[in-house]
C-alpha cells in the first residue's frame, strides 16, 4: 500500500467533558449498593427484588471468555455503578429545568434538545451517564397513546408494563453482562405502542457517558403491540478518558402479532487512542422477540467506536410468518476490537431471517463475526440467508468469520455466503485518477461496500453513519 | 501542453521506457501505436502518475510544469485524464455517485461551486447522450457487471463530465465489436476541441478509421522508431510493425 496512509488519523470528535456537578454512588459492588439504586430511583419492591436476583445471579457466574477479544481483567469493585448529574427535587420538569451544561452538551453533540429546533419528526429521549435527562416531543405522542420516556419514569407510571415485560426477552441470568446490568442499570429509554398505531416520528435515544471511572448501565425496553409500527434510533459518545470504562447495556424488544419495530444502532463509543490506552468496553446483549404471527423485528448496527465491542443484537421468531433482520456494519481501526454479530432462532413455521454482516478492519483491528441460526423442527418452512463480508486494509489486521447453522426440519433452508477482500491500489488509483483525494477515495469505496447495509438505515442516519465511517478510518491504510 | 523528454521509466528495475520524446499542442490528436509490449501502457500509466513506475531519467513538461511534482490526483485536477484499459470495478458504489465525488472535487480544486445532485444529474443526463448511454446505467456500480464495450463507453462518459485538458485514451479500442467502437469514436471526436489535446494509444488501426490523428508515432521497445502523418497507420496495417524495424 502507498499513499493512502494518511487516512486514518482523524481525532475523536466528541471526546470533550462536560462539568456537572454529580451525585455518585460509592465505588464497588455489593447487594448494599443495589439498595442504593434501587432507592434513588423509588422503585416498587418487586424491581428491588428483581435486581437482587440478578445480582446472586451473577455472583455464580463467570465472564464469558469465548469471544476473540483480549483485554485486562475488569475489577468490577473499581467502578463506580451510579452517577447522576445533580438536579432539582423530582428531577426535571422540563428542558428549561435541565442543567444549562448538559443541553450545551448534547448541542455540541449536534443533537439540540430544544423540540423546535428538532429535526421534524424525530422524538429525543438524553441518557446523560446513568439517568435519563430529557425526553422531547412528548406530547405529540401522547396523542397517539405512544409512550415514550426515560426508564425510570416508566418504572413509576407504567409498573404493570414494566412488570409484565422486563426480562421477557432477555432473562436476568442471561448472560454474565446481561446479569450485571440488571441488577445495576440505573435508566435507559421505554417505550410503548399502542395496537394498531403507527408511531408518527422516528423515536430516538441519544447516549453519553461523561464521569469518569463510571460504568453507564442502561436498559431499553421496546414493546409494539399488535399490528403497530415504530422505528427506533440509538446513538452513542463518551468523553476522551485514558482508562477504560465498562459499557454493559440491555435490549429488550416485544413485537407482537403484525407488529414491526425496527432498531437502528449508530455506536461512536470513544475507541481509546492509536496505542489503544483508553476507550469503552462495551458488552451489550440485544435481543427482540417476534412474539406474533407476521411480526417483524429489522436490527441495523454501525459499530464503528469503542475498545471492545462484544454484541449480538438477536431475533427470536416465535410466531408464524415472522421476520428477523440483521444488517452490521463493525469497523475496527488502530487496537480496536469487535466481535459481533446476531442470533437467528426460528421457532414459528415460515419464519424468515435475512444477516447481512460488513466487517471492515485497519491497522491492528480485531473483527469477528460471530453468527448463529438455529431452524427448530417445529420451525417448518423457515428461510435464512446470511452475507459476511469483510474488508481489509492493511497487513496488519484481522478478520474472522464464525458461522453457526443449525437446521432440524427438512423442509427449512439456510444460505451462507462469505467473502474477504481488500481495498486494491487499483481502486485507489482509479478514484484518485479521477481527482478524489485519498481519504475520499477510501471513503467512496467503502461507502460502497457498506452500501447494503446503509440503506436500512433512516435517512439522517445514513449520512452521519457515512461520514462517521470516513472520519474512523481516517489514515487507516499504512 | 505536454513535452516529454528522454524519458525513461522502469518497473521494478526492469527499464521499459528507453528514452522517449513527444511533442503534444493543444487541439492536437496524437496516435501512438505499437505491439503488444512496447511500452505503450506504461507511458499512459506514468503520465497518469500510477505508483508501480519509477522515473529514472528525463522529464514532462505539462502546461509548463513539471508533471512529477503533482500527485495523481493534482494531475487529474489540473485536466490530465486517462481513460484505462482495464477500468476496476468499485462494488456498491453507483455511477452516478461515483462522477459526482470526482467532479465536484475537481470543481472545488479549481475554485468553483460544487454541483448538488439535482444540478448534477442534470448535467450528467446531457453528457450521456454523447455516448448513448441509457439512464439505467446511472445507478449501477461503477463498473461492476459491465461488459468491455459497456467499460469503454464508461470511460468516455467520465471524460465528458470532467472535461480535462489532456485526455490519453489507453486501448479505448480494444474489445469492442464494430458498432461500439462506431459509438465510442464519435463521442471521442464531439470531444475534440482547439484546447483539448488527445493522446490514443492503440494496437490497431481500425480506430483511425473514425477518428482521424494529427500525428502518429510508433513506439517499440520503449522508445519511439517513428512518426508521421495519419498515412502512416495504413502503411502500419499493411506491412505490419516488423516493416518499421527494417527501415
Amino acid at each position: 500500500m502507498t499513499d493512502a496512509g494518511s487516512f486514518l488519523n482523524k481525532e475523536y470528535q466528541h471526546g470533550f467533558v462536560t462539568k456537572v456537578d454529580s451525585e455518585t454512588s460509592p465505588r464497588g459492588l455489593n447487594e448494599d449498593i443495589i439498595r442504593f439504586i434501587s432507592q434513588k430511583k423509588k422503585e416498587p419492591k418487586f424491581l428491588l427484588d428483581w435486581r437482587l436476583d440478578a445480582y446472586r445471579g451473577w455472583l455464580k457466574m463467570k465472564e464469558p471468555t469465548w469471544a476473540r477479544v483480549t483485554y485486562p481483567p475488569i475489577d468490577y469493585q473499581n467502578i463506580i455503578y451510579y452517577s447522576a448529574p445533580k438536579q432539582k427535587k423530582g428531577g426535571p420538569k422540563s428542558l428549561e429545568e435541565v442543567d444549562r451544561e448538559i443541553l450545551r452538551t448534547y448541542e455540541k453533540l449536534g443533537i439540540p434538545l430544544e423540540e423546535q429546533k428538532r429535526l421534524a419528526g424525530v422524538a429525543v429521549d438524553a441518557v446523560f451517564d446513568s439517568v435519563s435527562v430529557a425526553t422531547t416531543f412528548k406530547e405529540k405522542l401522547k396523542e397517539y397513546g405512544v409512550i415514550f420516556c426515560s426508564f425510570s419514569e416508566a418504572v413509576q407510571k407504567h409498573p404493570d408494563l414494566i412488570r409484565k415485560y422486563l426480562g421477557s426477552v432477555v432473562p436476568v441470568t442471561d448472560n454474565y453482562f446481561a446479569a450485571l446490568n440488571s441488577a445495576v442499570f440505573s435508566d435507559g429509554s421505554f417505550c410503548y405502542v399502542p395496537k394498531g398505531v403507527r408511531c408518527p416520528m422516528e423515536l430516538s435515544t441519544y447516549f453519553r457517558i461523561n464521569a469518569m471511572e463510571t460504568g453507564q448501565f442502561e436498559r431499553t425496553l421496546i414493546v409494539a403491540d399488535e399490528g403497530s409500527v415504530v422505528s427506533y434510533l440509538e446513538g452513542c459518545t463518551a468523553p476522551v478518558r485514558d482508562k477504560n470504562q465498562l459499557h454493559a447495556a440491555v435490549v429488550e424488544l416485544v413485537a407482537h402479532e403484525k407488529a414491526q419495530i425496527k432498531y437502528s444502532t449508530v455506536q461512536n463509543w470513544y475507541p481509546g487512542d492509536k496505542d489503544g490506552k483508553g476507550g469503552i468496553y462495551n458488552f451489550v446483549t440485544k435481543r427482540g422477540i417476534c412474539r406474533g404471527a407476521y411480526s417483524k423485528i429489522s436490527w441495523t448496527q454501525v459499530e464503528t467506536g469503542s475498545a471492545i465491542t462484544w454484541k449480538y443484537p438477536s431475533c427470536i421468531l416465535q410466531g408464524d410468518h415472522s421476520v428477523g433482520e440483521f444488517y452490521s456494519v463493525a469497523v475496527v481501526n488502530n487496537h480496536q476490537q469487535a466481535d459481533t454479530g446476531t442470533k437467528m432462532i426460528h421457532l414459528g413455521k415460515n419464519t424468515r431471517s435475512t444477516i447481512l454482516s460488513k466487517g471492515i478492519s485497519a491497522r491492528f483491528g480485531k473483527n469477528t463475526y460471530r453468527g448463529r441460526v438455529r431452524i427448530l423442527p417445529q420451525a417448518t418452512g423457515a428461510r435464512n440467508y446470511t452475507q459476511c463480508d469483510s474488508l481489509l486494509m492493511g497487513a496488519q489486521c484481522s478478520a474472522n468469520t464464525f458461522p453457526s447453522i443449525e437446521v432440524s426440519n427438512k423442509t427449512s433452508r439456510a444460505e451462507h455466503e462469505a467473502t474477504t477482500s481488500r481495498i486494491n491500489e487499483d481502486q485507489l488509483f482509479y478514484c484518485k485518477q479521477r481527482g478524489m483525494s485519498a481519504d475520499n477515495a477510501i471513503s467512496v469505496i467503502v461507502h460502497g461496500f457498506c452500501k447494503e447495509v446503509f440503506k436500512n438505515l433512516p435517512m439522517e442516519f445514513a449520512v452521519e453513519a457515512s461520514k462517521l465511517l470516513g472520519v474512523t478510518l481516517e489514515g487507516s491504510v499504512g | 501542453m505536454l513535452e516529454i523528454k528522454d524519458l525513461h521509466v522502469s518497473v521494478e528495475g526492469v527499464e521499459i521506457l528507453k528514452g522517449i520524446d513527444l511533442k503534444v499542442r493543444a487541439g492536437e490528436v496524437h496516435a501512438i501505436m505499437g505491439p503488444n509490449g512496447s511500452g505503450k501502457s506504461t507511458l499512459t500509466r506514468v503520465l497518469a502518475g500510477h505508483p508501480a513506475y519509477q522515473v529514472t531519467k528525463g522529464s514532462v513538461t505539462y502546461e509548463g510544469k513539471d508533471l512529477f511534482a503533482l500527485s495523481i490526483e493534482e494531475r487529474a485536477r489540473q485536466g490530465v485524464f486517462l481513460a484505462f484499459q482495464y477500468p476496476v470495478d468499485i462494488p456498491g458504489v453507483n455511477n452516478a455517485y461515483f462522477l459526482k465525488a470526482a467532479l465536484n472535487e475537481i470543481r472545488k480544486a479549481k475554485g468553483l461551486d460544487e454541483l448538488d445532485a439535482m444540478e448534477f444529474l442534470e448535467f450528467l443526463k446531457e453528457k450521456m447522450k454523447t455516448v448513448e448511454m441509457d439512464e439505467s446505467f446511472l445507478n449501477r456500480p461503477v463498473n461492476e457487471g459491465f461488459s468491455g464495450g459497456e467499460k469503454k463507453r464508461n470511460e468516455i462518459l467520465q471524460m465528458a463530465v470532467l472535461n480535462p485538458k489532456l485526455a490519453i485514451l489507453d486501448e479505448t479500442d480494444s474489445g469492442l465489436d464494430i458498432d461500439a467502437l462506431k459509438i465510442i469514436s464519435e463521442g471521442i471526436n464531439r470531444l475534440r476541441s482547439p484546447d483539448r489535446s488527445i493522446i490514443l494509444v492503440t494496437h490497431y488501426q481500425r480506430i483511425l478509421n473514425y477518428i482521424t490523428p494529427d500525428h502518429i508515432h510508433v513506439l517499440m521497445g520503449g522508445k519511439i522508431v517513428k512518426s508521421g502523418g495519419k498515412d502512416l497507420a495504413l502503411q502500419l496495417e499493411e506491412k505490419g510493425y516488423e516493416w518499421v524495424k527494417e527501415t
